[in-house]
């Protein structure tokens, strides 16, 4: 009896078969509630359920908020991966660690956190209160909470870039009369961009679903602090069908951004 | 004459260099892996911090730990070139090349007649377009060496430029290397462990042996009379190491006499240098008196141009093996093999006595 010949490739001595039983019960366990807000979807009402005002004002929020954290974490996530992946000084090790805090951390009590910094109450809340500055509960403490919560993301995101791609091209620029600064500029961040947009896209996304934090330092205030997931969480108890529209949109979008940033990694250099 | 002058130290890496270097000189530095021989490169390109030193290139006092000059490496006019060309891979092949014009203020159009004209220099105008992942690896080294050149860099490091290249590629390049280095008169340092890239290229020899320069001369005055075992190896020259014991003999650490040529003083360290080609291999130790005779076991036989070259275990104190060439009939008839213990036999008259280096004992 013949049996069938797969075609030809590297034998894998390392997967027995019965791995594939629980590797396929994981992926079920994702796909499965995926599938299942999908059977829920009332698709007769789904446009006008996504089009209400207050899902239109929450879409809008969170696309603002979320690309304005972006904006900040790259600002200020850049160069903290360039210091991590490069700096050299006592107590690095242990500043990385701590920087990188937020990506562990509940974001209930990121919320909490930084409502006691800069709330009115808080750290530097007084004189920022000075200054007519107040942030709690406003469109800006949901940026900052996103920012929070997001900058981790970038920042391993590059810091790994940087570091495989080495010092080595940026030793030649420097021989070849490259100032640090043009050094920067023209090698290595145009090497390490691919890791760069990779750590952009995953604070993005991570900034387009916060929730706890957000809830925590900026409230639930429509078109000022309610953004989309919280939008889904409040119309869960009143409308059911509006929030499971609502998730299947940003499913649409997490699902977009994970193949795009998928696609980059395979065409990347790095 | 500015030159290069190099004399500096750094601990965490066991390195302590003293060089000389004069304008339009080629300086290979030779040396066994690990020795430093990188670790010079990069204090010189002022991308590695010594402990203390100071290194000079071109009249500018580049590096000086007394008063704490330390120039940025953008502005050394040091220009380095590794194994690896290392093009910027997000970069055509003539913004490569003109990167460093750029650097300098150069506008775009003037970087670019700039590259070309160097892409011409090293035959590789027609790759101009290319992207660097495209390039084979002799293309890429030719490409780095254009782009080296374009900074019209005072001093230009080469560490190991050809070792990554394949054996076809490298002799090309070499004479590339050697029409750019020798012809236009550059001062270059070129670390290599090929005894080929120092006779192709360079003026002036410094051999490294554990973080130390042991010997620095001439090309021909070290590779004729090397004093230490790694150029007595690359040169293909048996070196015995021991102390001046009576007219004309040296007596070795572990208490063997060498006759030899060579006035030297008594209890002087020194050295006896002889031939490969000098050296007959007998089976049973001979009596004839004006000879030295040394029993020595084979480590390994290898084929050395048209005959044999039978290599000896290492010496008893970890020197390397001699070395004895005889014709390919004599060693069949001796019937050598590896592990076998035979008598090298050498006259007198072809051994050389000379001073040892203080550095190297």
């Amino acid at each position: 009896m013949r049996k069938t010949w797969r075609t030809g490739g590297i034998v894998e001595v390392g997967l027995p078969s019965w791995i594939y039983v629980p590797a396929l019960a994981g992926a079920l366990f994702i796909l499965a509630p995926l599938l299942a807000i999908l059977l829920k979807i009332d698709w007769a009402q789904f446009i006008s359920l996504i089009t209400s005002e207050s899902s239109l004002a929450a879409m809008a929020l969170s696309l603002k908020t979320a690309t304005a954290s972006t904006v900040v974490c790259v600002l200020v996530g850049a160069p903290m991966a360039l210091v991590l992946a490069r700096g050299n000084f006592p107590g690095l090790r242990a500043l990385r660690a701590l920087v990188l805090l937020p990506l562990v951390l509940p974001p209930v009590v990121g919320g909490i956190a930084l409502l006691y910094t800069f709330g009115r109450q808080g750290l530097l809340g007084h004189q920022l209160d000075v200054l007519g500055i107040q942030i709690a509960f406003s469109t800006t403490a949901v940026v900052l909470a996103q920012s929070f919560v997001s900058l981790p993301f970038l920042v391993i995101s590059l810091e790994g870039a940087l570091r495989s791609a080495g010092s080595g091209y940026d030793h030649i620029a420097a021989t070849l009369g490259a100032r640090p600064t043009t050094v920067l500029r023209t090698v290595t961040l145009p090497l390490v961009l691919p890791g760069l947009i990779s750590g952009a896209v995953l604070a993005f996304a991570r900034s387009l679903g916060e929730f706890g934090a957000t809830l925590t330092f900026a409230g639930s205030l429509q078109g000022v602090t309610r953004t989309l997931p919280l939008e889904i969480y409040l119309q869960r108890e009143t409308d059911a069908d509006a929030a499971v529209a609502l998730s299947l949109l940003l499913i649409v979008v997490a699902a977009l951004i994970v193949i795009a940033s998928a696609s980059r990694r395979l065409t990347g250099p790095l | 004459m500015s030159g290069v002058r190099v004399q500096t130290g750094l601990d965490q890496r066991g390195v302590e260099f003293d060089l000389n270097l004069d304008d339009g000189e080629v300086l290979a530095v030779l040396g066994p892996n690990g020795a430093g021989k990188s670790t010079l490169l990069l204090l010189i390109a002022g991308l590695l911090r010594p402990d203390r030193g100071r290194i000079e290139v071109g009249g500018t006092v580049v590096t000086d730990t007394r008063t704490g000059t330390s120039v940025p490496p953008h502005a050394r006019g040091v220009a380095m070139l590794s194994q690896q060309a290392m093009l910027f891979p997000h970069l055509s092949v003539i913004a490569n090349v003109a990167y460093a014009p750029r650097c300098q203020g150069q506008s775009r159009s003037a970087a670019r007649t700039i590259a070309q004209r160097w892409l011409e220099a090293v035959d590789a105008s027609h790759l101009a377009d290319r992207r660097p992942g495209q390039l084979s690896g002799g293309q890429s080294q030719r490409v780095a060496i254009a782009r080296a050149l374009a900074a019209e860099p005072r001093l230009l490091l080469l560490d190991e430029p050809m070792s990554a290249l394949d054996v076809t590629a490298a002799p090309a390049l070499r004479r590339l290397l050697r029409k750019i280095l020798r012809t236009e008169r550059r001062t270059a340092i070129i670390v290599t462990h090929d005894l080929i890239d120092a006779l192709a290229v360079a003026d002036k020899v410094a051999v490294v042996e554990n973080g130390r320069v042991v010997e620095h001369g001439p090309v021909r005055g070290v590779l004729s009379a090397p004093r230490s075992g790694f150029a007595a190896r690359i040169a293909g020259i048996n070196l015995i190491p021991g102390a001046i014991s009576g007219p004309g003999v040296i007596r070795t650490p572990w208490g063997a006499d060498i006759s030899g040529i060579g006035a030297l003083d008594p209890g002087v360290a020194a050295i006896a240098l002889f031939r490969p080609g000098a050296v007959a291999v007998h089976l049973d130790p001979p009596h004839a008196s004006p000879r030295n005779v040394i029993a020595v076991t084979i480590a390994e036989l290898d084929m050395h141009g048209i005959g044999v070259r039978v290599r000896g275990a290492d010496q008893p104190d970890g020197g390397t093996g001699l070395a004895a060439d005889i014709t390919a009939a004599s060693a069949a008839d001796l019937d050598l093999e590896p592990g076998k213990t035979v008598y090298f036999v050498v006259k007198a008259q072809e051994v050389e006595l000379h001073p040892a280096l203080s550095a190297a004992t």
